[in-house]
């Protein structure tokens, strides 16, 4: 009969067990459960990125292509212009802006996404159990694919003015891994945080701002001289995003700025965890 | 599959209010800096939603959960969902879980119906196999056509309860949670709906119903809950507590329907 249920079976929550004023360890086995659950649900929040890039786009000729068009454009336009400013020279200018424009757009999307990404899915934290882990790979997720459609016009610049990193740039692939863990992490953190306090989120955003002229993205590190440049791995941006900038334009990144990078790293993982562990319990009555 | 249960003991639930100004950081701020912290805290608006709550279920119940508006059903069934965990008490929850609490229940009425019912299979942690089953079953029941393509936000109401429903009723759980909203249309709903509804209802292990219509729980409950002000008023079989709650005009059209 039409009416016949097919008896598809939930796969998860065989177990589910509460308790109130639980200790530190009950709270963070209960952070861990929620992360390997929300870890085993990837496939979910592959699809909730991935839709949240195509619906962004949806109707449009181009589609998610017009990322890679906009970019594309503003660097042509960019790195002409810094170019005369700044008194570079073009194709040795353009390529490094290129390549850091693209880099700190990702980083800065996931700093300013990272405050709503519990407080925008509202309507499905209130309605079904869904691990909040789920939501930080998301929005992990559907920055990675931004930067992959933005990918194609640092190959491009690559391309025309015949760059090649070479082995090098292998060494980016541990970089871009403590990017992932980062972000994370600060999903974790900012996530909740923005949801119990509505004003961190501009206070956030204007704190991206700054951080966007005092690290070397536009301008180049080597035009600080030689004593401001000693002084750069004091900026945690700084550090997080010579990690794979460095490597790609051919570079070896110094140890003071991997082991930068790394310190404050375990300050934000470390952080992102005493706060989620702590918060967890709570997230749904605040948003 | 093991056996179903349900255990809830001495449950409260408070809600703070972080209405206007005592959400912000300055106020924050300003109350650590002047050493108010503390007194801010305790004197934080809350709403008591559930208050010192103990009951347990097993398989075979049936439970009503009834009470006037405001008596805390929804958010207990929350609770028993794991969305809001308690601040005090113990919620035990053994076997898989399905709440029908909300029509909408996270459909992105951007995204098209097909859309929508691949995201509620992942919720679910449906495999590949399953998810082809599923919106198989939702498509059949909820006679979209063409429609399953197209996005939910120009879809009829009519169409948007039609996938709403099919959607929360393909997905057969140990543990039914049910806010009345399933039955407040029951005129409206097409009759293989309720047939639907009532095998679901027949196939859980264990039922927590809540409505306002007595007649469903009359002819579907075991026990029932008369909530009140987050408090138990009454627990026990449908005819006793029905009888008390409607008073006692009502209780000789009670008295005619036996429960079985």
């Amino acid at each position: 009969m039409s009416h016949a249920i097919t008896p598809i079976a939930p796969a998860r929550e065989i177990l589910v067990e509460f308790k109130a004023s639980s200790s530190i360890a009950e709270r963070n086995r209960l952070a861990v459960r929620d992360v390997v659950d929300g870890a085993r649900l990837w496939r979910l929040a592959w699809t909730l990125g991935w839709l949240d890039i195509r619906l962004r786009y949806r109707g449009s000729m181009l589609g998610p292509f017009w990322l890679t068009l906009s970019t594309a454009i503003m660097i042509s336009a960019l790195g002409y212009l810094y170019a005369v400013l700044f008194h570079q020279n073009v194709a040795d200018y353009l390529p490094f802006l290129a390549l850091s424009q693209v880099l700190w757009a990702f980083l800065a999307a996931l700093v300013s996404e990272s405050c709503i990404a519990f407080t925008e899915p509202e309507s499905i934290i209130r309605s079904v159990r869904m691990p909040y882990f789920v939501f930080a790979v998301r929005t992990l997720i559907r920055n990675v694919l931004v930067l992959a459609h933005n990918i194609v016009v640092i190959v491009g610049v690559d391309v025309i003015f015949s760059i090649w990193p070479g082995v090098h740039a292998l060494l980016a692939i541990p970089g871009m891994l403590l990017w992932g863990l980062d972000a994370l992490a600060l999903t974790l953190l900012l996530g909740g945080f923005c949801a119990r306090f509505r004003d961190v989120m501009p206070i956030v955003n204007s704190v991206m701002q700054i951080a966007f002229f005092i690290t070397p993205v536009i301008w180049k590190p080597s035009q600080l001289g030689a004593r401001g440049v000693a002084k750069l791995p004091l900026n945690p941006f700084f550090d997080l995003l010579e990690i794979v900038r460095a490597p790609l334009l051919g570079q070896t990144p110094s140890m003071v700025v991997w082991g930068a990078a790394l310190g404050y790293s375990l300050f934000l993982c470390v952080l992102g965890w005493v706060f989620f562990a702590r918060a967890r319990s709570r997230l749904a009555y605040w948003i | 599959m093991s056996r179903a249960s349900i255990a809830v003991e001495g449950v409260s639930l408070q809600f703070p209010l972080y209405h206007g100004n005592s959400r912000s950081l300055k106020k924050m701020v300003v109350a650590a800096a002047s050493g108010r912290l503390g007194k801010d805290q305790r004197h934080r608006v809350v709403v008591e939603a559930l208050r010192d709550l103990t009951f347990s279920l097993t398989s075979g119940d049936r439970l009503g959960l009834v009470g006037s508006n405001g008596a805390g059903k929804t958010t207990l069934l929350r609770t028993l969902a794991g969305i809001y965990e308690p601040a005090i008490g113990r919620v035990r929850v053994q076997g898989s879980l399905n709440a029908l609490l909300d029509p909408s229940l996270g459909m992105n009425p951007e995204l098209t119906g097909r859309e929508n019912i691949m995201l509620r299979g992942l919720y679910n942690g449906l495999t590949k196999p399953m998810l082809a089953r599923l919106e198989a079953d939702v498509a059949e029941f909820a006679e979209l056509g063409d429609f399953l393509d197209l996005p939910v936000r120009i879809y009829s109401a009519g169409m948007v309860v039609r996938l709403g429903f099919a959607l929360a009723t393909a997905i057969k759980p140990q543990i039914l949670l049910m806010d009345e909203w399933f039955l407040a249309g029951d005129a409206a709903f097409m009759e293989k709906a309720r047939l639907r509804l009532e095998e679901m209802v027949r196939g859980a292990d264990i039922l927590v119903l809540s409505t306002h219509a007595t007649h469903i729980v009359q002819s579907w409950c075991t026990r029932v809950l008369w909530m009140d002000q987050g408090r138990i008023r009454a627990d026990g079989p449908p005819d006793v507590v029905l009888a008390d709650y409607l008073g006692p005009s009502a209780t000789p059209t009670l008295a005619a329907e036996p429960v079985t």
